[in-house]
């Protein structure tokens, strides 16, 4: 009988644009309360932002580290101008904690130094994930789009990494030079007046026939619907994936954890799982559909009845 | 200044090279590239003609397998790598780390290209595949202005390539999964961005209603010009405000500033458009062509002629102006 260790917990960084005294007081209460192994914070969005967060990052990631977390730092997801390449470079060069690449040149500082990769990069197959792992990369989190059968593959395909799998938070599907939030409020980026951080949970992008459908947070565009993968974390820890992540929303992350946590544990059934998390987090519909190879928004329910939460 | 041309027919392909291209991209006929639509691209027998012919002429041949490797797959894509490189292929336009590892390993000589799908956007990026994969030339991602590309052009150990004239993804490319999230096709996995198959239009009222999968894309009252309903170019609403949130229906034109694009480090200047008729590949490519070796003043002359041929007839200087942002 072989004897998998159950995949531990990861909370992904805030990708949207809280106020410094919520954003700290957030990770205060994750790490006293929750359930998380491993906090990953810092900036990932938009480079614009990085003041808001800077002045509390030594406190927080004291208090997480008090409370037996592990800390890892976020790298930007989007770099083109030098002041994005400094940032990247400085924390490449004097962070004594793990780093988490979301873009390229972030992959080429950290090469030969054990790191960790964010679901910003585009790990499609096994032979990208060893080439990484040729680099120092030690742990990898696949990107939401990915089915379940390339998970699969990838993670049989790569034993020398630890695999981690986007299971909760509304999914980042793209990212632009272009600040579409500040455009959508009448400014643009470079005068843009932090104006994202008035939607902290994302400003919603809805059809002409009234449909939800997206929602902005600056210059990244994320679904409606929340990724939910609870029903399929058996399946998850069975191909051996070793952590799954939650992203944060403006929700109750510590309820959050404890729901996947209990699942893992086999203490909670799935089903009553997400009947929990509707309520923990009623903001946006469940989805699950790029693991079940489908449209990304749809919702793949157990009992193999399809709807899609684009009528949720 | 080389200009690099789009062929998605044998037929296009032919056009580019007599209308002067320095060098035609074009993919194979499956997910292996990112322009996997039905009717185009080339079978093997169909690339290694159209090489002989862009060698007769002294033009180069590019091959886009520029989409990223499904896990389990992968043979496709090793396979099409082969292809291209035993039928002579003068370049590999590449995107997968995985991919262009192998590329690297297996067949050392050949010149590979980063994809603009790879999404190499700043100097340490850019310097990492030239180290990792031997990259000789990257295209650069729509999101950096002329000074942005000046600035880097220096530092970089490679020649640099941009889009000039064509279609434009408002997000960076290969980081996109809108197009996946409504349609379950994958633009990085299966070649296809908003594909026709999942395209509807239907009339209500007086009204053109687009849509993509079960998603309203745009809405045209009567006497309206219809747009096929590319995700990131369609109309939606923001609270009570109706409009295109990301990008309105035009196309890329920075033909104008071919000047400061030299003068930034630009060797070669790229046209999209491997969807296109062998009609507009003609015109668009000696109209081109003249233009480079055109005084300024002659330019702008000769470029008016190609506005009827843009997207919506509007155009865009996108990203390369800062006030795009």
């Amino acid at each position: 009988m072989t004897d998998t260790p159950s995949p531990s917990l990861t909370m992904g960084p805030v990708y949207y644009l809280w106020d410094g005294p919520k954003w700290r007081d957030f990770h205060f209460r994750i790490a006293d309360e929750s359930p998380f192994d491993t906090v990953v914070i810092g900036e990932t969005v938009c480079s614009k932002r990085q003041h808001f967060i800077e002045p509390h990052l030594a406190e927080v990631t004291g208090r997480l580290e008090a409370a037996g977390k592990t800390v890892v730092f976020s790298t930007l997801a989007l770099v083109t101008l030098e002041r994005e390449s400094r940032q990247v470079r400085e924390l490449v060069e004097e962070s004594d904690h793990r780093i988490e690449a979301n873009d390229l040149s972030a992959l080429g500082l950290l090469n030969g130094k054990p790191h960790n990769v964010g679901p910003l990069v585009n790990v499609y197959n096994a032979a990208t994930a060893r080439l990484l792992a040729s680099r120092g990369a030690r742990t990898i989190c696949l990107p939401p789009e990915l089915p379940f059968s390339s998970v699969e593959k990838i993670v049989a395909d790569s034993p020398e990494i630890d695999f981690e799998v986007f299971a909760f938070g509304r999914m980042p599907l793209a990212i632009s030079a272009r600040c579409a939030h500040a455009r959508s409020k009448g400014k643009i980026k470079d005068n843009c007046l932090f104006v994202c951080g008035e939607e902290p949970d994302g400003l919603p992008v809805k059809t002409l026939d009234r449909q939800s459908f997206l929602a902005l947070n600056g210059v990244q565009t994320v679904s409606h619907t929340c990724q939910a993968l609870l029903g399929e974390l058996a399946d998850l820890a069975g191909c051996g994936v070793s952590a799954i992540r939650l992203s944060p929303q403006d929700c109750d992350m510590v309820a959050v954890a404890k729901l996947y946590r209990a699942v893992l544990d086999g203490t909670l059934e799935a089903d009553e799982a997400i009947d929990r998390l509707r309520d923990i987090y009623p903001a946006a519909p469940l989805s699950n559909g790029f693991h079940h190879a489908r449209e990304g928004a749809a919702w793949v329910a157990r009992a193999r009845d399809v709807t899609s939460g684009a009528m949720a | 200044m080389e200009l690099i041309c789009p062929a998605g027919t044998p037929a296009a392909f032919r056009e580019a090279v007599d209308a002067g291209a320095d060098a035609v991209y074009c993919g194979f006929r499956d997910e292996t590239n990112a322009r996997n639509f039905p009717g185009l691209n080339f079978s093997r027998d169909e690339l290694r003609e159209a090489i002989a012919y862009a060698r007769r002429h002294k033009t180069q041949t590019f091959v886009a397998l520029n989409t990223f490797m499904r896990a389990g797959d992968e043979e496709i894509w090793y396979r099409a790598a082969a292809d291209a490189v035993a039928l002579g292929a003068d370049a590999l336009i590449l995107a997968d780390f995985g991919l262009m590892a192998h590329v690297t390993e297996r067949y050392p000589e050949q010149r590979l290209h980063v994809s603009v799908q790879a999404s190499a956007s700043n100097v340490d990026a850019i310097n990492f595949l030239v180290d990792a994969f031997n990259a000789k030339r990257v295209v650069l991602p729509r999101t950096l202005t002329i000074a942005d590309i000046a600035r880097i052009a220096p530092k970089i150990r490679c020649e640099i390539e941009v889009f000039v004239f064509g279609g434009l993804c408002v997000m960076a490319e290969g980081r996109c999964s809108l197009s996946s999230y409504a349609t379950g096709k994958s633009p990085n996995m299966n070649g296809v961005c908003s594909p026709a198959s999942h395209v509807h239009y239907r009339k209500e009222r007086n009204e053109l209603v687009s849509e993509l999968g079960e998603y309203t894309i745009n809405r045209f009252p009567a006497g309206e010009a219809a747009g096929y309903p590319t995700l990131c170019k369609g109309r939606f609403d923001i609270a009570d405000d109706r409009a295109y949130t990301f990008e309105d229906p035009v196309s890329l034109d920075v033909m104008s500033e071919i000047d400061a694009l030299t003068a930034a480090g630009v060797s070669a200047l790229k046209i999209e458009g491997r969807q296109r008729g062998k009609a507009y590949v003609a015109e668009v490519v000696s109209t081109l062509k003249k233009a480079l070796s055109a005084k300024p003043e002659q330019r702008t002359a000769l470029l008016a002629g190609l506005r009827g041929l843009s997207e919506g007839q509007k155009t865009t200087s996108g990203a390369y102006e800062k006030r795009w942002r």
